[in-house]
């Protein structure tokens, strides 16, 4: 009896133990933003990829967390010597969640889709130069361009290129299907998004068994769900001067990396005074970038020169080549014509990081003898329609979240009214140059051009804020690409 | 507390208010008052300035002064603007009656049924954001609440025999309304103004920290606690600072409109 008894006791002190022993395997993480479906091949919202992208589903590539192509569903690939033909051979045993297995015939379709004329793929131009799209065998896939395109590959590693299933491609919205190592569970509109491990992945089994994906807004509210434990880990917190808080809380990890958002105010470069690039020197070099980081986002980001992500292999820091120099900028404004002051407006959005730096570049630009006027607008709908479609601004400011989206500046009717011969040149070259290291260099030159030139105020880098369970791993401290890519994170305990 | 001290209280910040809203114009701490100086942001009070700094580095009581005018310049306009016209609609119904006066009691009761900040962030999204939309909303909430005074202290004013006596000598409705109403209700449409000036404080602050009252650089107390919100555990300062504003001016102008009740109102006074 009394063995039975302490026997029994062991075993009731034993069975925490061992519980706490063997290490977590679920995870919650928050995010700020629902997305407005699952399906990242058919709208553009980056909440979409950071829910599903490497988790759910795959693409015939990967970036991997400092930006670099790897394989993926490709296993290996070829490209002609002119750049036009892209062979890929397919991972052997490939299954989409719904038990189908995956082959050339799912790339073809995927890909015929996202160029189809119907289809509302956010980043239809990255497949304008596919020709065709040939299946020699169930495991090779030829893709056949028009024109070479140098980032093609880097381009298939975006969540827009995802490969989907025939079947199942309709519905991928609200159910999605893919080939990755989480498949989708549930989804509780307004609160969460559950993805459980898939048992039957080709590749190598993640460590966690469940991912929840929370939605909160209100900041406030998403220090205080992590400080209770109800999130383990929040991949880009709402508010930096609360991250500033938990930096210093030993309970979290808390590492400032770089999205891909470069904050720039961007001028009307085809209305006065901004036509004349002294002025838009000025303006720049009327810019302290290090106080505007340290005012808007408590010090987090990185002040950048040129429109172009830290993240990228190719980047060059080029915030020396218009420093922060308000004698020389007055001398410009007055070279120009404007010794007597400037009066300016500012259309700002209402997100904190715009509208407090419009506050500050106010009153930097008062320094120099410029009225820079705030006019309140609303992101995205009176954004879209006042500043980016009927050009009726003087400056704004907005970030721009899409990876390597230097050549906005050589679009045509493009917001900032901006047309330089040489730079549409440059962009053109880097998009037909296969050769990793030409093409990164014809970038590094592209940047220069405008950091000179500024058609934009360039500012800083909008920062990933990342706060998680100190006892977390594997989580991404920048996102070359919009992903929560949980397929390498795991509990230390 | 004794109405005399109320009128004292309430008349003492009142015009603390009004003094400091008037000498912001010409003088801060700091000049200007949106100087920014990053290096000494977020600054508790005394370490650098009275009242410390805010997320720029701003004077927090430089901006706390400036923005007291830009309180009193939206609600005393707005109040002016609701008194005006709803004393106008609430004297012309209590002399028509009939149906011109069920009309217009409705219409102020349908007005009157949305709370304040409700209305005005109707008017802000029809008219866009700014001081003067911010005005006029609050005005417009403003003018049942003049309508329905003014009717119902004019009808007691329009049963008085020295009104039945004009009208016998022939005087015109206008030239009732001018000289017979109207100073008669003067009292109570004062005391009335201050307390609604009070609630028109609140409704620009509410305003403004929803975004949609006075416009940066312009200080605003509204703002400046919507900005001290995720600072609160950094900078607690620039959450109390505005909040204190408010619930004195607030508090201190419906005292003295308690207080003037009770000195104007005949029946109350000892």
């Amino acid at each position: 009896m009394l063995t039975r008894l302490s026997l029994a006791a062991a075993l009731l002190l034993a069975l925490p133990l061992s519980a706490q022993a063997a290490p977590k395997t679920t995870l919650a993480i928050g995010m700020g933003v629902e997305p407005t479906g699952l399906d990242p091949t058919i709208a553009a919202p980056v909440a979409i990829r950071e829910v599903t992208w490497a988790n759910l589903f795959e693409g015939l590539v990967k970036l991997d967390s400092s930006g670099r192509v790897g394989p993926l569903l490709a296993k290996t690939w070829e490209v002609s010597a002119d750049g036009l033909v892209y062979t890929f051979r397919l991972q052997e045993g490939v299954k989409f969640h719904d038990g189908t297995p995956m082959t050339s015939a799912d790339v073809k379709f995927s890909l015929d889709r996202a160029r189809a004329p119907t289809s509302t793929n956010a980043q239809k131009q990255i497949f304008a130069p596919i020709d065709a799209v040939e299946t020699p065998d169930a495991s090779t896939a030829v893709v056949k361009l028009k024109q070479p395109s140098g980032n093609f590959l880097y381009f298939l590693s975006w969540g827009d290129a995802a490969i989907v299933c025939q079947k199942t491609a309709e519905t991928n919205r609200a159910t999605p299907v893919g080939t990755g190592p989480f498949r989708f569970k549930s989804w509780a509109r307004g609160d969460r998004v559950e993805l459980v491990r898939s048992p039957d992945y080709w590749g190598a089994k993640p460590a966690l068994e469940s991912v929840t994906f929370r939605f909160i807004t209100d900041p406030q509210a998403q220090v205080a769900a992590l400080k209770a434990g109800d999130i383990d880990a929040f991949p880009n917190i709402g508010a930096p001067e609360l991250f500033a808080d938990l930096k210093t809380d030993r309970r979290f990890t808390a590492v400032a990396g770089n999205t891909e958002g470069e904050i720039v105010a961007g001028m009307n470069n085809a209305k006065k005074p901004f036509d004349d690039v002294r002025v838009r020197r000025a303006l720049m070099q009327a810019v302290d970038r290090k106080a505007l980081v340290d005012g808007a986002y408590s010090g987090f980001g990185q002040p950048i020169g040129s429109h172009f992500s830290p993240n990228h292999p190719a980047f060059v820091d080029l915030t020396s080549v218009l420093p922060y120099d308000p004698a020389k900028a007055k001398a410009l404004l007055k070279e120009a014509g404007y010794g007597s002051g400037l009066s300016i407006t500012i259309k700002s959005p209402q997100m904190a990081y715009a509208s407090r730096s419009a506050e500050l570049l106010s009153a930097m630009l008062a320094e120099v003898g410029v009225e820079l006027k705030i006019v309140p607008t609303e992101f995205p709908a009176k954004w879209i329609e006042e500043v980016f479609k009927a050009k009726d601004y003087d400056m704004t400011i907005v970030a721009h979240a899409e990876p390597l989206d230097i050549d906005i500046y050589g679009r045509e009717g493009y917001y900032f009214n901006y047309r330089s011969e040489p730079f549409r040149a440059l962009v053109a070259e880097a998009a037909r140059t296969p050769d990793e290291a030409a093409r990164f260099e014809t970038y590094r030159k592209a940047q220069r051009l405008l950091a000179e030139d500024v058609p934009a105020l360039f500012l800083f880098q909008l920062p990933k804020l990342g706060v998680w369970n100190a006892k977390l791993k594997g989580l991404w401290e920048s996102t070359p690409i919009p992903s929560n890519d949980v397929t390498g994170v795991s509990w230390s305990e | 507390m004794r109405p005399n001290l109320r009128l004292a209280l309430g008349g003492a910040v009142a015009l603390a208010l009004l003094v400091v809203a008037l000498v912001s114009l010409v003088w801060t701490p700091e000049m200007p008052f949106t100087r920014v100086r990053i290096p000494l942001r977020l600054r508790h009070p005394l370490a650098a300035g009275l009242l410390g700094t805010d997320h720029f580095g701003r004077d927090v009581l430089s901006l706390l002064m400036r923005g007291a005018f830009s309180s009193l310049s939206i609600a005393v306009p707005a109040v002016a603007i609701g008194a005006c016209i709803g004393v106008a609609i609430g004297c012309t119904a209590a002399m028509l009656r009939g149906a011109f006066d069920t009309i217009v009691l409705r219409i102020a009761d349908v007005v009157f049924a949305f709370p304040a900040v409700l209305s005005a962030i109707m008017l802000g999204a029809a008219l866009g954001s700014g001081p003067a939309p911010a005005t006029i909303a609050i005005a417009i909430f403003n003018v049942p609440v003049f309508v329905r005074v003014s009717r119902s202290a004019a009808l007691q004013v329009l049963a008085m025999d020295y009104v039945a006596a004009a009208r016998a000598v022939g005087r015109s409705a206008a030239a009732i309304g001018w000289s017979e109403v109207l100073p008669n209700i003067a009292g109570l449409l004062v005391v009335q103004a201050t307390i609604q000036l009070g609630l028109a404080i609140l409704a620009e602050a509410g305003l403004s920290y929803l975004g949609i009252g006075v416009r940066p650089p312009d200080p605003s107390w509204g703002r400046m606690l919507a900005d001290s919100q995720t600072f609160l555990t950094q900078a607690p300062h620039l959450a109390i600072a505005p909040g204190v504003a408010i619930a004195l001016s607030v508090l201190g102008l419906n005292l003295l409109g308690d207080g003037l009740r009770d000195a104007l109102d005949p029946r109350l006074r000892r």
